[in-house]
């Protein structure tokens, strides 16, 4: 398996992921609409800890089956969506969450696009002022244009 | 002996590569004019070597040719012949080779479509290319040899990976290559034009028809790829936000950009450094791209290990190439001064926006896709950064611009008059909101990412068609329509491209909002309902194919009684690479696609089966082609078939712009 990743990774899809078969599997599902849905939710954002990039809920490692029996033990038991997700992390570790959080170090992923939004468009602002200041400054043509108008007319 | 022949071409293209940097860049300093027109004729040998290199790999994958490593790790006798080829570029050496293949073919491209170049530009971008050039064919013969023998040949080969044996995927590499390495012409443009201190409307106008060819086939390759992780993957998903995904996204994001800032140079001769900053990045980003996919360094931290040699050398590639064009920006942008003046409100300032909107979007993926591994070296956390990031951070910057595109797409050069522009689309944004609050309140799955993506799709789609109808004048109907078809095809490019976007963001928005899905345990002969469909499970069977062994499963959806699709989706095993693989059944459709997994045999006797309702699937892939073909319109306007110099001289005879 690992021989197929790695060639899976050097080869250059557009995807590294482990074969496809079945996520979710029938025996799984929760007869209440609602709570399934909930669970759905929630394992599409926890990541698989032994796959490629995959969330739980597309993955078929038997980790990943565990888990989405783990997430709903914990929701038919009466937790909050957020609960589950701490249990689930308190175990694997922040490695799982596809959403990081926006806490600590995590604050430059979130701010980073935001910031240079700011920052890309006040100097594109200013850049676009002083070229429209030119523009305002000579509503006529400036000296350069009139030479090359004379000569045009010359010519 | 064709397989050394190959080896032997390769190396000889290195040395042809050199002669083809130094020469030529020697010639151009010295304006000696005998050296620079050694570039022509090397660019075009370096190309047939390589060609011939690459037809040697094939030929060895064709006949399956044991004695080499890479058929042996990556085919198969049994294996169809269409896959016996694409297993060429199916793995790290010959997709690499590929990559020099096509960088040569460019190379050459420049050699036979720039005879309208001043004598020095051409000589130094020919150079430049050649430069890129050497650095992969080094990599090549130094790191990753497609042509290594083996001492003992096998009798069999170990297969290629059965997921890329797939006509979508086949094709997908190629097209993908051409887009990344097309942007290579862009970057030798860049740097050819630093080197020299001048960039002028004349430049632009070189430079954009490859950068546009670049666009057209990343949109191609990136679309193939959507459309095969679609079918392929067996969960009806189309975009993943996966590394591999991003690196492909990022030089289109940063390419649509410098095909809008290039226009800005060509037209109106400002935003010179900017352009020039962005066709170094674009590049610089696809050297990126292929560094996360060749190094395994971001999907996991510890596959680098495994090949650390690979991964510093395209570090040092991309270092080299980025950092030396960055160092000589920083010395000679300040010689490219603005000509063009704008004021607040006009095209050239809308275009501004489109650039910071794309390339700070490209950013953001950029960030997202290195934050794993940002995260592990400084903070010495271990997370990760998916789909719910990407959808939070990227979505509003598609939403920005679709939302600026119709009116900045209109407004004239130099000033505008934004009432007028607003006025003019007043009532395609009234027709657009009304539309999304209807299909708001008529959905049955409360989602408010639909109608917004409805909203702006009928928003853009109607700016296009009003840009395009006002270019008619203000003459009676009959006039303005016969105008219309008159219009020069880089205006029908624009619309049509734009109107590509406007179909795939409402596609992206319904498949994301509306899907439908079943998840259930069948018995054979049994009936479930999905959607307004009944679907039945008739059969399941095995089956035996060239390489593979299938468990085939014989479905009928109907609707109100009548058939509407027998479909048959598999479970097939390839015995070879010892690999299972999913093979969803799709009944495609204008309005939905029906979708058909078929999963394993319960212990009860019934059958596991996923089954889906696609919203406008179809419609993803048309708008990604539309994209791609409003580019290509664009592409062929007359401006770039008639020589350059030629329109450049009439141009300054009779300045109508």
């Amino acid at each position: 398996m690992r021989a197929v990743v790695l060639a899976l990774m050097l080869s250059l899809t557009t995807l590294v992921a482990a074969p496809a078969a079945f996520a979710v599997q029938p025996d799984e599902v929760l007869s209440d609409p609602v709570l399934e849905a909930r669970a759905r939710a929630i394992s599409r954002d926890l990541r698989c800890p032994v796959c490629q990039g995959e969330s739980i809920d597309d993955s078929n490692a038997p980790i990943s089956r565990d888990l989405r029996l783990v997430v709903r033990e914990r929701l038919v038991a009466g937790d909050t969506d957020t609960e589950v997700v701490d249990f689930i992390v308190a175990r694997y570790g922040e490695f799982v969450l596809f959403n990081p959080r926006a806490e600590g170090a995590n604050l430059l992923l979130w701010l980073a696009g935001p910031g240079l939004l700011l920052m890309g468009g006040g100097l594109a602002f200013a850049y676009t002022r002083r070229r429209s200041v030119a523009a305002g400054a000579d509503a006529g043509l400036n000296a350069e244009e009139e030479a090359r108008l004379k000569e045009l007319l010359k010519s | 002996m064709i397989v050394e022949l190959g080896h032997f071409a390769l190396i000889l293209a290195l040395a042809v590569a050199l002669v083809q940097v130094i020469l030529p860049l020697w010639g151009a300093q010295t304006r000696n004019a005998a050296l620079m027109a050694v570039a022509e004729p090397a660019a075009v040998i370096q190309f047939v070597l390589v060609l011939a290199s690459f037809a040697a790999l094939t030929y060895a994958f064709v006949v399956s040719d044991f004695s080499l490593r890479l058929v042996v790790l990556n085919s198969h006798t049994l294996k169809p012949m269409l896959y016996k080829v694409s297993g060429v570029w199916g793995n790290h050496e010959g997709s690499l080779l590929l990559w020099v293949l096509i960088l040569a073919l460019f190379g050459a491209c420049a050699a036979w479509f720039g005879g309208n170049l001043p004598p020095t530009l051409r000589a130094r971008v020919i150079a430049i290319q050649g430069m890129i050039g050497v650095a992969f064919l080094l990599f090549m013969l130094l790191t990753s040899n497609p042509f290594l023998r083996l001492e003992v040949p096998p009798l069999n080969g170990e297969d290629l990976n059965p997921l890329l044996q797939d006509p979508g995927l086949a094709f997908h590499p190629p097209f993908l290559y051409l887009g990344y390495v097309g942007l290579s012409m862009a970057f030798s443009f860049a740097v050819a034009a630093l080197i020299e201190g001048r960039v002028d409307a004349a430049w632009a106008r070189w430079v954009r028809p490859w950068t546009l060819a670049a666009w057209i086939f990343l949109t191609i390759g990136i679309g193939l790829g959507s459309w095969w992780a679609y079918y392929e993957l067996g969960w009806g998903g189309f975009w993943f936000w996966d590394p591999v995904e991003n690196a492909s996204f990022m030089p289109w994001l940063l390419a649509a950009a410098l095909l809008h800032s290039a226009i800005v140079v060509e037209k109106r001769e400002s935003l010179k450094a900017w352009t020039i900053l962005l066709a170094i990045m674009a590049f610089g980003f696809s050297l990126i791209g292929t560094f996360i996919v060749r190094s395994g360094v971001i999907t996991s931290v510890h596959s680098f290990a495994n090949d650390p040699e690979r991964g510093v050398f395209i570090l040092a590639i991309l270092a080299f190439f980025t950092g030396g064009a960055l160092v000589l920006f920083a010395l000679r942008a300040g010689v490219l001064e603005a000509k063009g003046v704008f004021a607040m409100i006009s095209r050239e300032s809308a275009l501004v926006a489109n650039n910071l909107l794309l390339s700070v979007s490209a950013f953001v993926v950029f960030i997202g896709t290195i934050w794993p591994l940002v995260a592990e070296l400084f903070f010495d956390r271990k997370l990760s950064v998916g789909e719910p990031f990407f959808n939070a951070a990227f979505s509003p910057f598609v939403v920005g611009l679709a939302l600026l595109l119709p009116i900045g797409s209109m407004m004239p050069w130099k000033r505008g008059d934004l009432r007028r522009s607003l006025r003019l689309m007043l009532p395609a944004f009234v027709l657009a909101v009304a539309v999304g609050l209807l299909v708001w309140a008529m959905q049955t799955q409360k989602s408010t990412l639909g109608p917004i993506g409805v909203m702006l799709s009928i928003w853009v789609i109607l700016g296009a068609a009003v840009d395009l109808w006002t270019r008619t004048g203000r003459d009676g109907l009959g006039v303005r329509l016969s105008r219309l078809t008159r219009l020069p095809r880089a205006d029908w490019g624009k619309a049509v491209a734009h109107a590509g976007l406007g179909i795939t963001i409402f596609a992206v928005s319904a498949m994301l909002s509306w899907k439908t899905e079943d998840i259930r345990v069948v018995d054979i002969g049994a009936s479930y309902p999905l959607g307004r469909y009944e679907v039945t499970l008739a059969n399941v069977e095995q089956v035996q194919g060239p390489n593979y062994f299938s468990t085939m499963a014989t479905m009928e959806v109907r609707s109100n009684g009548a058939l509407v699709a027998t479909l048959t989706p598999e479970k097939r095993t390839y015995p070879v690479a010892a690999m299972p693989t999913t093979e969803a059944a799709i009944d495609y459709g204008l309005w939905r696609d029906i979708y058909l997994v078929i999963g394993d045999q319960q212990a009860n006797g019934g059958w596991a089966v996923r089954s889906y309702i696609e919203p406008f699937a179809n419609w993803l892939w048309a708008g990604i082609l539309i994209m791609a073909f409003g580019g290509g319109l664009s592409l062929s306007d007359r401006r770039y078939r008639v020589a350059a110099g030629a329109a450049r001289r009439a141009a300054a005879m009779a300045p109508a712009e």
